[in-house]
């Protein structure tokens, strides 16, 4: 039985300590929007953030957790989230889409880090976030709106 | 809602041969069914009903506009684009409208450049044009008439603005009419709005769908399906395309806890189980012993060996023009060279998914459909079930790129074997969601297939293209599916030869041949399709004449333009808004028309010291017609060309003894944000009808990025991707 925090409340989980957060998440709990993209913490799609740092959660095992405070897409509201998530729409960031949670989630810890980023932070920050409909020069765009939107 | 649709549409009042109600006129794929509102139930329902519900469009009591997409929305934008043309001819606010998926129904939802129901070859905004914005258009009819008579107040006096009905001192909306308006008759004709009067169209509408994405995308993605009692599958598939299981062992899978099954179906061997991770580790316990007599052992080595002996010799014949061997023979200076394109994988974000509920008499779908009419028809055969006992639930798609829409309909295929296996183990029908996982994806096929061409081209003494010489050798993208008598005539495929056969430049003197040889590895469409290699070598070999001929690129492009004002156009607006070379940059330009639309992208390449190339900024002219939501079409242009940058950059599909050698993105590398130049989108405005977006800011930009590297380093790039260079 492992007990952490989710999304800021206290949670129980019986399983297996190796399965990784993402399918605990996904299939346990049925909290989709952490998203499977590769299962190798190659590609982003399922970042989370693990005690306030970006984590990829298919290779996060739930037997490590004990006592960590895990927030998903579903329960980020921190103000670099809110700010993230308005020029997400502002700027008209996703095609597909499928890979957006992973690049909030890992825009909001840049963020949070790092308020007034370059062009450089932000390629070291998103590297690891791949988006195969190649929304990136948008995303760039909103990460630096989201900042402005943060400042005033 | 469109649970209610499906209701509807399965009463005995709407049957098909009843359906007096579909305005039916000559059109493109045997009729175009006008966006009529259809009264879908009896009379008697009408006189309850609240709600306005036609094919295309509902208006609910709490004044919501639904707009049904007939296509597969994968990113490109279409369930927006369809939406905008509803909303403005039915006068609606931005703010009511919402899209959602139609059901497979292939007499309602064809697509009228198919005549089936299913999205492709950027077609998915040409053939609704008219059709979304009639149905917009009849509604609205509807709701005055509606208003007319519940104010009795002629229906000329009346006036619809952002949802809302005035005239004559009174006001309602949409919603306070819907029920009213059910019970009025289809108008048989209705005007559409000039140009001069659009307030979304050309304009701004923003995506239905991108705050929900922003925030999780919950409930959107087949993958996301989590039905109540729901369990997942993972498929153990042969090493080598073709090969057969010869026998297996589950014992070690069965005693996982959270196994539910492990069956043998025609795929392989399917392991059923209550969560996705188990169901992985529970087939990697599989002990599975392949039967390869069937495989394609052939690794790329030998393919290539094989396709280059056919560069040897004449293939079927496309197009040819005039006599480009006789003008060859005399030409002042020819130029050959040999390209080589790999094997591509899709790897769309969200891998392949479908879920299926079969309890022996019915059968339900849901995952992102691309050729609904397709899938339908198989999982029925594959069930034994009619049609009418199927439903396919489109979801949105996390991506696509072509590998959702397979003639062979495999996905669905593989779901129905999964449910009947687990039907027929005497379970309790529950919905089993088949997964693959990223292996299963980049090692699963329907790859764009590898090509080689040979070209021969000449000049004359007067640096005039002296004939023209093509020869292909790809498989056949097309030939055994269902759309095999459309687009393969004596022996050519066409999605293999266009954009070069033929070719928008005016060269008196071409010829191109084909060979499309049998190899076991599943090849399909991927972004653009045949235009993804005729661009790259017709735009290249453009710019390796030019120099040959001593004369300016863009100039030799367009003294073959005469008869192509809008490829011209766009190559023109692109260079003009490019400017001048920035200081320690190189430029490399391409111009090419696909899919009806036009683009042209000059792209500014900075070598890095290590020899690597670093795309800077990429300016693009387009023209696609009316730009129906420009901020999209920019969307797609810059996504499209940053798909093909990706594949130019390093993506290939390589193969040992017939196994793929790639497994994941690690080795399979996809395009990252420091990868992506900064892109400029100029569109020309144009009042001709749309043309596809989805595909055509592809093409360019790696014919444009070679004839960078050219203006670089002096060395012409024929065989892709960069990567095999050590430029990437």
């Amino acid at each position: 039985m492992i007990n952490f925090t989710l999304n800021g409340e206290a949670r129980q989980l019986d399983v297996d300590p190796n399965m990784p957060l993402l399918w605990a998440l996904r299939d346990e709990l049925k909290m989709t929007g952490t998203k499977f993209g590769c299962g190798v913490a190659f590609c982003g799609a399922c970042t989370v953030h693990v005690d306030g740092f970006p984590a990829r959660s298919c290779q996060t095992f739930i037997g490590d957790l004990e006592g960590a405070e895990v927030t998903t897409i579903e329960g980020v509201d921190t103000d670099a989230a809110k700010a993230v998530q308005d020029a997400w729409v502002e700027l008209q960031v996703p095609q597909c889409g499928y890979c957006q949670s992973g690049q909030i989630m890992s825009a909001t810890a840049l963020l949070a880090d790092t308020p007034q980023p370059t062009d450089e932070d932000i390629d070291a920050a998103m590297e690891n976030n791949i988006c195969r409909c190649a929304s990136y020069v948008r995303i760039r765009k909103a990460i630096h709106r989201a900042a402005e939107i943060m400042e005033a | 809602m469109l649970h209610n649709l499906r209701k509807h549409l399965a009463d005995p009042v709407v049957q098909p041969s009843r359906r007096g109600f579909l305005k039916l006129s000559a059109g493109a794929a045997g009729g175009l069914l006008i966006g009529a509102a259809v009264p879908l139930r009896s009379a008697a329902q009408n006189a309850q009903t609240t709600e306005l519900i036609t094919p295309f469009v509902h208006i609910t009591a709490d004044n919501k506009v639904l707009v049904l997409s007939k296509h597969l929305d994968k990113g490109q934008g279409t369930a927006t684009g369809l939406a905008t043309l509803v909303a403005e001819e039915l006068g609606a606010a931005a703010d009511q409208v919402e899209a959602d998926f139609a059901p497979a129904n292939v007499e309602l939802y064809a697509n009228l450049a198919f005549g089936a129901q299913g999205t492709g070859g950027s077609t998915a905004m040409p053939n609704s044009w008219e059709q979304y914005r009639q149905a917009g258009a009849t509604a609205r009819a509807m709701l005055i008439q509606a208003a007319s008579s519940e104010w009795d107040v002629p229906a000329s006096d009346i006036t619809v603005l952002d949802g809302v009905v005035s005239g004559g001192g009174n006001s309602a909306t949409f919603g306070a009419l819907a029920g009213l308006a059910a019970q009025q008759q289809a108008p048989s004709d209705v005007t559409l709005k000039t140009p001069d009067q659009w307030k979304y169209i050309g304009k701004t509408f923003a995506r239905v769908d991108v705050p929900q994405k922003s925030r999780g995308s919950l409930g959107m993605f087949g993958m996301d399906e989590q039905p109540e009692g729901g369990l997942v599958a993972v498929t153990a598939r042969p090493p080598r395309f073709g090969a057969e299981l010869s026998s297996y062992d589950a014992s070690a899978a069965m005693e996982m806890d959270g196994v539910m099954g492990v069956f043998e179906i025609p795929e392989g061997i399917a392991v059923v189980a209550t969560n996705t991770w188990i169901a992985m580790q529970a087939r990697d316990a599989l002990e599975l012993v392949w039967d390869e007599a069937t495989g394609e052992t052939r690794g790329t080595d030998e393919l290539i060996a094989e396709f280059r002996a056919l560069l040897d010799q004449p293939g079927s014949p496309a197009e040819p023009r005039g006599d480009a061997a006789a003008r060859l023979a005399n030409a002042a200076q020819v130029i050959e060279a040999d390209y080589f394109f790999p094997y591509l994988a899709h790897a769309s974000m969200e891998p392949l998914d479908m879920t299926v509920l079969y309890d022996g008499a019915s059968a339900a779908f849901w995952g992102g459909s691309q050729l609904q009419t397709t899938d339908h028809m198989m999982a029925a055969s594959t069930l034994g079930l009619d049609q009418d006992q199927v439903e396919i639930n489109t979801k949105w798609g996390g991506g696509s790129f072509g590998r959702r829409a397979t003639g062979d309909a495999h996905l669905v295929v593989e779901a129905a074997h999964i449910g009947k296996a687990w039907l027929d183990a005497e379970n309790e029908a529950r919905p089993i969601k088949l997964v693959y996982s990223r292996e299963d994806d980049i090692q699963g096929g329907y790859y764009r297939p590898m090509t080689l061409y040979r070209v021969r081209a000449g000049l004359d003494t007067d640096g005039n293209i002296a004939g023209f010489e093509t020869r292909i050798v790809s498989q056949s993208i097309i030939s055994g599916t269902p759309f095999e008598q459309f687009l393969v005539h004596n022996g050519v495929d066409h999605t293999t030869v266009e954009g070069i056969a033929p070719t928008p430049y005016s060269i008196p003197d071409m010829s191109v041949d084909v060979h499309h040889p049998q190899v076991g590895v599943p090849v399909l469409w991927w972004r653009s399709v045949g235009h993804t290699h005729t661009a790259y070598v017709m735009e290249t070999m453009m710019d390796e004449l030019a120099e040959a001929a001593g004369r300016d690129p863009i100039e030799f492009r367009l003294a073959y333009l005469d008869n192509d004002p809008r490829t011209a156009g766009v190559l023109r607006l692109a260079v003009e808004k490019a400017g001048a070379v920035p200081e320690g940059l190189h430029r490399g330009i391409a111009v090419h028309k696909s899919f009806d639309s036009y683009v042209a992208e000059v792209a500014d390449i900075r070598m890095r010291e290590d020899g690597t190339v670093k795309v800077e900024r990429v300016v693009c002219g387009v023209d696609c017609g009316v730009a129906i939501n420009p901020d999209n079409v920019e969307a797609q242009v810059e996504g499209g060309l940053g798909y093909g940058l990706s594949a130019v950059l390093r993506e290939e599909i390589t193969l040992t003894d017939g196994e793929v050698d790639q497994f994941n993105y690690p080795d399979y590398t996809p395009l990252k944000i420091s990868d992506m130049p900064e892109v400029e989108v100029h569109l020309v405005a144009s009042t001709e009808a749309p043309t596809g977006i989805g595909e055509p800011g592809t093409p360019p930009i790696g014919p444009a990025i070679a004839n960078a590297i050219y203006a670089a380093t002096g060395t012409r790039i024929r065989e892709l991707p960069l990567s095999r260079h050590g430029l990437a």
